[in-house]
């Protein structure tokens, strides 16, 4: 592999930092700083579309550091994902309080639409930013601990894990689209006013988001990061390549692989609730399995096991669904399939493995080139 | 999602009748009490009403332009004689029916506005519509009306006119269509009319608390026995307006069917459930090959159960259009068309895309739901967003009883269906040399090709004989749910989990598993509702999934690591 795996930040790390660095930096001064009619200036839009795709290569940064380096295929991160979101949307909605349609103090409004007197358990203890917060990590790492701790412990892997994954995120939508699960059903949590007394519709706000969202992914990209280059990776990436001898070496794999599934799902979390503000609802529709799929493409795109490489996918992937619901509505499940299958067929490594074979082929012709 | 538990046409427990020789028994004594009664019932009900004294005197009432008129009047014609009874109650219905109030003259006009004599029947020429009144209606009278045409259709030469008549008059317990029920019962030939006609008058005297206790009691045995949801009904209103032993009788038979329709109940959950159960595996059992045999996780297998259904489609259009004679057995063309159909396009997507990802599992599940994505935006561009129109032949439409269960030929039919494709397959599997080579290559590929069996060959006919199946699977489905470019994606899990759950590579464990999940289904929907009934058995499922990974029928031996 790599020779440079084994530092915490690899040359392509830096360059990755580099660009969010220069985007949390730039956008800024592009949108709020730069008058409007300027040519360069950042319409507000674009910012919550970036902010978008920002969160969903967190998501995807952290299915590969499940898929890519532990070899587990989850097809219900948009489980973690969403339940992230739910968290944010339950924090945002207590902060509607009397502005809501029935100006209820407390209740959210299709609580009162429902009839119901009483706030359930389910949502005591959101009004309170730190709290929600905790929750956006806790909510889904719950969930994955306790899905984890069944299927790894008895052994459940391979396509097997990845249909009962499914089967999770399914059941999930199913019962957050009934409205006695408290949380919205069909129509979600949306209509939200205020995100830490400051106004979610806000330029600067959607600004202070978007580079909060650039912070995150830089964040969770030296997690993972750390986490795969340290002694604990290696025994992760052995898990990868032959489990059953990594188990017979003495290592508790189910051990290795729940930590690192927690782990991705609370950054899945993050990115969830940072998605929830930018793009002003949340509804049942996030767990739906075709989304967690989509969100596997997108690091099969930019190319699993390499971080960098999902994240790059989850924007391309993104842009091209952006242009092509624009520009082409009809042609985009046929661009999306067509990507699934040319990928897994031609580019197993993605688009870093093709930057990483051209080098390759560079280096070849030119002998001293890299010595 | 969860619409395939619910067909095109509800199914609902209809009236029931049970047909035994005990009750033929007690039909003759009854008949023999009820002659020797006829002298009395008429003392007693018939008596104290003012009979009219003739046809002329009904048509009188009804020119009074009085309700209260009406209202007897309407009572009467029934048993009034009058030939043109009929057509009469049928115009007053529809608001045809006109009088002239100073010669105390009846017209009704038909359709066209053409006016006829009440009295005889005849045209009446030379009157103008707009000299004469039309007879009103409140609400009253309404049902008096109901009442009446309900009565007149006891004797329509129609026999399920009449059986409907019955119904109807068991339902409104009307007492003033008691002799019109009695003398339709002398007439009637019909056994199962019969058999309304006597549940009628027995809930008209048990309902009529000035009749002898006797005889309500007895006709409280009928109600009893007849032992549906309107019986239970008529029953409990006569316990509650009753005392004494009618009360305790009536009770006792609310009883008694309360627990015979919870009996029926849990049958019709299981037949329902092996319903849907025959459904999921149809839907399942190709996929069950593909996965066993290859390993293969098959995200567009679905999709090969919608290219299915669309194929049903076509080939009704076309025989819509050309051959109108061959509507009836559209299905029988269909289904070994969906076969051909869905099996080269498997084979097709086996040999330009599967083979190449053999030993990947997780690339070929990828790759094939983006091939799912494309034959989904393929049918939405050929054929539209919108659900197609897929019609039930003959053979397929209708129900019949079985105790208190309607059991539609549609349902009947494809679980026929699903258990005809689980043998044919078996069949193949077993008794073909296609069989044997492809349970080789199951268990052991390597040693199946040392053998110089042709995997690459056994691979691509397998896979296009999962999807094939699937097509013929689609062709049921098209019965039973909307032919949309979605209709796969709501089978796709499910199947998925009827496979893990029945064990990779086992026939009957599919079997199993698409009759367990289908039946737990109908037995926890009244329970837990039916979404929540879903998420119950997915959780279950994932539960099991950690108890026995490889699912209830485990393949065992090399075969399982490989």
């Amino acid at each position: 592999m790599n020779p440079a795996t084994d530092r915490l930040i690899d040359t392509r790390g830096y360059i990755f930092l580099a660009v969010l660095s220069a985007a949390a930096v730039l956008v800024p001064i592009l949108t709020l700083v730069i008058p409007d009619e300027s040519a360069f200036a950042m319409p507000p839009y674009l910012v919550a579309l970036f902010g978008k795709y920002l969160c969903f290569a967190l998501l995807a940064v952290a299915l590969d550091l499940v898929w890519g380096y532990c070899g587990i295929l989850s097809l219900g991160h948009g489980a973690f994902f969403a339940l992230g979101g739910y968290a944010m949307g339950m924090y945002l909605m207590r902060q509607i309080g009397t502005r809501g349609v029935y100006a209820h103090p407390v209740l959210p409004d299709f609580m009162v639409f429902l009839n119901w007197k009483e706030l359930p358990v389910a949502w005591w203890g959101f009004q309170s930013f730190p709290y929600a917060m905790a929750m956006v990590l806790l909510i889904p790492g719950l969930l994955a601990f306790i899905f984890g701790w069944l299927a790894f412990r008895s052994r459940v892997t391979g396509v097997y894990l990845s249909i009962i994954t499914q089967a999770m995120t399914y059941a999930l939508m199913l019962a957050f689209f009934r409205n006695d699960m408290g949380f919205g059903g069909n129509n979600g949590l949306t209509d939200f006013k205020d995100l830490l007394g400051f106004n979610v519709q806000a330029t600067e706000t959607r600004v202070a988001l978007f580079v909060a969202s650039c912070i995150a992914l830089g964040g969770g990209y030296l997690v993972a990061r750390a986490v795969v280059t340290s002694k604990f990776g290696k025994v992760v990436i052995a898990i990868r390549d032959a489990e059953s001898r990594t188990r017979f070496l003495g290592y508790r794999v189910e051990t290795y692989k729940l930590a690192v599934f927690v782990l991705s799902a609370m950054m899945a979390g993050l990115a969830g609730a940072l998605y929830v503000p930018q793009v002003g609802i949340i509804n049942p529709g996030e767990f739906s399995p075709a989304n967690s799929i989509e969100a596997v493409i997108w690091v099969a795109v930019g190319g699993r096991g390499t971080l960098v490489g999902a994240a790059l996918g989850a924007f391309m992937v993104n842009w091209g669904k952006t242009f092509f619901t624009g520009a082409l509505p009809e042609y985009w499940l046929f661009a999306l399939g067509g990507l699934f299958v040319l990928v897994t067929l031609f580019m197993p490594k993605g688009v870093i493995g093709l930057i990483d074979q051209y080098k390759v082929r560079r280096a070849s012709k030119k002998p001293t080139a890299e010595g | 999602m969860t619409r395939y538990a619910q067909g095109r046409a509800p199914a609902r427990v209809q009236a029931i009748s049970l047909q035994s020789q005990a009750r033929n028994r007690f039909i003759e004594t009854f008949s023999l009490l009820l002659a020797a009664a006829f002298v009395l019932m008429a003392a007693l009900l018939i008596a104290p009403k003012a009979r009219a004294q003739s046809p002329t005197d009904v048509l009188t009432y009804l020119t009074t332009d009085r309700f209260p008129d009406t209202e007897r009047a309407l009572n009467e014609i029934g048993t009034s004689g009058l030939a043109t009874a009929p057509q009469i109650v049928e115009a007053l219905a529809a608001n045809r029916l006109l009088f002239d109030a100073a010669a105390r003259k009846l017209y009704f006009a038909d359709e066209s506005g053409a006016l006829f004599d009440a009295a005889t029947g005849a045209p009446a020429a030379g009157i103008s519509p707009d000299d004469l009144k039309r007879v009103r209606l409140n609400n009253a009278v309404r049902r008096s009306l109901n009442a009446a045409r309900g009565a007149l259709t006891l004797m329509s030469p129609d026999p399920a006119r009449r059986r409907a008549a019955a119904e109807a008059v068991f339902k409104s317990r009307d007492a003033s269509a008691l002799p019109l029920v009695e003398s339709a019962l002398e007439k009637e030939s019909t056994p199962a009319i019969r058999k309304k006609l006597e549940e009628a008058r027995a809930a008209i005297i048990a309902a009529d608390a000035s009749a002898p206790e006797a005889r309500r009691l007895e006709s409280l045995e009928t109600l009893k026995e007849r032992g549906d949801q309107d019986a239970l009904g008529t029953l409990a209103t006569i316990a509650a307006a009753s005392e004494g032993r009618v009360k305790t009788s009536a009770e006792a038979g609310v009883a008694a069917i309360q627990s015979r329709l919870a009996m029926w109940r849990n049958v019709q959950n299981v037949w329902y459930g092996l319903s849907l159960g025959s459904v999921l595996l149809l839907a399942a059992i190709g996929l069950a090959i593909t996965f066993g045999v290859m390993g293969v996780i098959n995200m567009a297998h679905g999709e090969m159960v919608m290219l299915g259904a669309y194929t049903t489609f076509v080939v009704q259009e076309w025989a819509r259009t050309n051959h109108p004679e061959l509507m009836n057995y559209s299905l029988f063309i269909a289904i070994p068309l969906a076969f051909l159909v869905t099996g080269a396009v498997g084979i097709f997507i086996e040999r330009v895309v599967i083979r190449f990802l053999y030993g990947r599992p997780l690339e070929t599940l990828l790759a094939t739901f983006g091939i799912s994505l494309i034959l989904q935006q393929a049918v939405r561009t050929i054929f539209g967003a919108n659900n197609r129109e897929v019609s039930a032949p003959a053979f397929m439409s209708g129900s019949f009883d079985f105790g208190a269960l309607s059991i539609g030929y549609g349902r009947m039919w494809i679980i026929v269906f699903a258990m005809a494709v689980f043998a044919a397959l078996l069949f193949v599997l077993r008794a073909t040399s296609f069989g044997l080579r492809m349970r080789a290559v199951t268990q052991n590929r390597r040693m199946a090709s040392s053998m110089g069996i042709d995997t690459n060959r056994i691979d691509a006919l397998a896979f296009g004989l999962g999807s094939g199946i699937a097509g013929m699977a689609g062709v049921a489905l098209s019965q039973i749910d909307n032919v949309s470019p979605n209709l796969g994606q709501s089978y796709i899990i499910d199947s998925f989990m009827v496979v893990v759950f029945g064990g990779v590579g086992n026939l009957w464990g599919t079997l199993l598993g698409a009759l367990t999940l289908g039946v737990a289904n109908k037995f926890l929907e009244p329970v837990a509702g039916a979404v929540l009934g879903k998420i119950l058995l997915l959780v279950f499922i994932i539960l099991f999934i950690q108890k026995r990974p490889r699912g209830l029928f485990a393949l065992k031996g090399r075969a399982v690591e490989a």
